[in-house]
């Protein structure tokens, strides 16, 4: 089924680097297919700006099938654009109309500073990854799959905040800047499985702390977050962060003065 | 336990429980001051009764002190919040991804509601002191103070409008300290939405019902 052409408006920030004040800038993206993406929408304006031998936008992008996390902005103030469950690569511009003006922004956080036009810096989600998002584990030969016994509900749970691809989405959907879904997700997809053990407290007390080092916000539970989610991680996972927070603070051991030795 | 009370997840737990004791509190003062509807006397006798034992300085202590640790706390949460966010999109999203209005303006909520509370504790607790007799015993006379204040259409419009703000702020953050506290599950998670939309609705009804009866009957 061949699909439809519309003309559009473009309403781009565009900003040269991380100390610009950056600015909107108007575009027209005429006879744009509805069977396109949005990325391949802005891949043939910026082929047109190339032409035209102006700077074309920038933009994160890299599998362009929704499961990397390398690609998002805002869209009409929404994070990867107005669907559900959907990464700005795999919107597609039938979910458009013919006319309508569009306002593409960058994810906007003080944590997220501007790289340039739409690319934000999203190393401050792999430090956080860092302070805690491990596990150990033995070296040599590999265990018997089934040596670990995991109910299957806890499975469940774990794989669905396994799930997140660091996108950064429920941070510029979240009006305080938050970091809560992200960091609860990573929390959740490792104390819930028996490998996560060893690490847990450690995991709920580092985690937490590099995200308040991070500058993210707090969370007031307003869902933009979960609304915004490509992977539709739940709020739940935040509530399950705040709860390893707090018993990793109570059940903390003091540091031995002797390193534990017998 | 500073580690715990510095972090941004500490703080929620403060706000969580500090809204809780305050949530239970207006619950109770809404319920109690129904008996306005028995009569004078009965509203009279209740408040003689609730202030006569040393039981009143604790609560009264612990809802001061809750209240100061609230206010301060979010605070110190909405300031990191801005600093978090510095700009906002050019437009607001409208669709599934847009922000509740209830949570989006707890602080300017809280502001006002704060403001509302002092006013209504110089009103009335501070306020004219009249006497009455019920069964024999000589006590305050609250009920005519109340008739006496709902007279002037400005303060009932006053108090239903802070009302109603007490109701929003309630329908956000009862449901909200469940998730903070970190008791939030998938499996009740509509229920507590409902609880928290009926608590809010419930408290502001029963609370405007008071000052438009009274201006209504006089």
């Amino acid at each position: 089924m061949a699909g439809k052409m519309i003309n559009l408006i473009l309403k781009v920030w565009r900003q040269k680097g991380p100390t610009d004040t950056g600015s909107f800038a108007e575009y027209k993206a005429n006879n744009v297919s509805t069977d396109a993406s949005f990325l391949e929408m802005l891949d043939v304006v910026n082929e047109e700006l190339v032409t035209k031998g102006d700077e074309p936008i920038a933009f994160d992008h890299d599998c362009r099938e929704g499961i990397c996390g390398a690609c998002g902005f805002v869209i009409d103030g929404e994070a990867h654009g107005p669907l559900k469950s959907t990464t700005v690569c795999q919107l597609h511009m039938r979910n458009f109309k013919d006319g309508e003006v569009l306002t593409i922004e960058p994810f906007r956080s003080k944590a997220f500073p501007v790289i340039k036009d739409l690319m934000v810096n999203r190393s401050a989600l792999d430090r956080i990854i860092t302070a805690g998002g491990y596990i150990s584990t033995n070296t040599g030969n590999a265990v018997d799959a089934n040596a670990n016994l995991v109910p299957k509900a806890d499975a469940d749970e774990a794989m669905s905040s396994a799930t997140c691809i660091q996108c950064g989405a429920c941070v510029a959907a979240c009006k305080n800047a938050s970091a809560a879904l992200f960091t609860s997700a990573k929390i959740s997809h490792l104390s819930l499985l028996p490998q996560g053990q060893v690490e847990r407290k450690d995991r709920a007390l580092r985690m937490v702390a590099a995200m308040d080092a991070e500058g993210f916000g707090s969370c007031t539970t307003t869902g933009a977050c979960e609304a915004a989610c490509p992977k539709d991680i739940s709020l739940v996972n935040i509530s399950r962060m705040n709860r390893e927070f707090l018993v990793a603070n109570v059940t903390k051991q003091p540091k031995h003065q002797d390193g534990g030795a017998g | 336990m500073s580690g715990f009370l510095g972090s941004t997840v500490g703080k929620k737990y403060i706000m969580g429980i500090t809204g809780l004791i305050w949530a239970g509190f207006v619950l109770a003062h809404m319920a109690g001051n129904l008996l306005i509807f028995v009569s004078s006397d009965a509203y009279n006798a209740y408040g003689h009764a609730l202030t006569s034992g040393n039981l009143i300085y604790v609560a009264e202590t612990v809802l001061v002190l809750a209240l100061i640790t609230h206010v301060f706390c979010a605070i110190s949460l909405t300031k990191n919040n801005r600093e978090a966010k510095q700009s906002r999109y050019a437009v607001s999203a409208k669709g599934q991804k847009r922000v509740s209005l209830a949570s989006r303006t707890m602080a300017v909520q809280g502001s006002l509601i704060l403001a509302f509370v002092i006013l209504h504790i110089i009103t009335f607790k501070y306020g004219t002191y009249y006497e009455t007799t019920v069964n024999g015993v000589v006590m305050r006379d609250l009920a005519r103070l109340m008739v006496e204040v709902f007279q002037s259409p400005a303060y009932v419009v006053w108090y239903l409008v802070c009302l109603i703000l007490l109701g929003f702020h309630l329908t956000h953050g009862v449901g909200s300290t469940f998730q903070s506290l970190g008791l939030m599950n998938g499996s009740y998670r509509d229920g507590l939405r409902k609880l928290s939309l009926t608590y809010g609705v419930v408290v502001a009804l029963g609370f405007i019902a008071q000052p438009l009866y009274l201006f209504i009957i006089h």
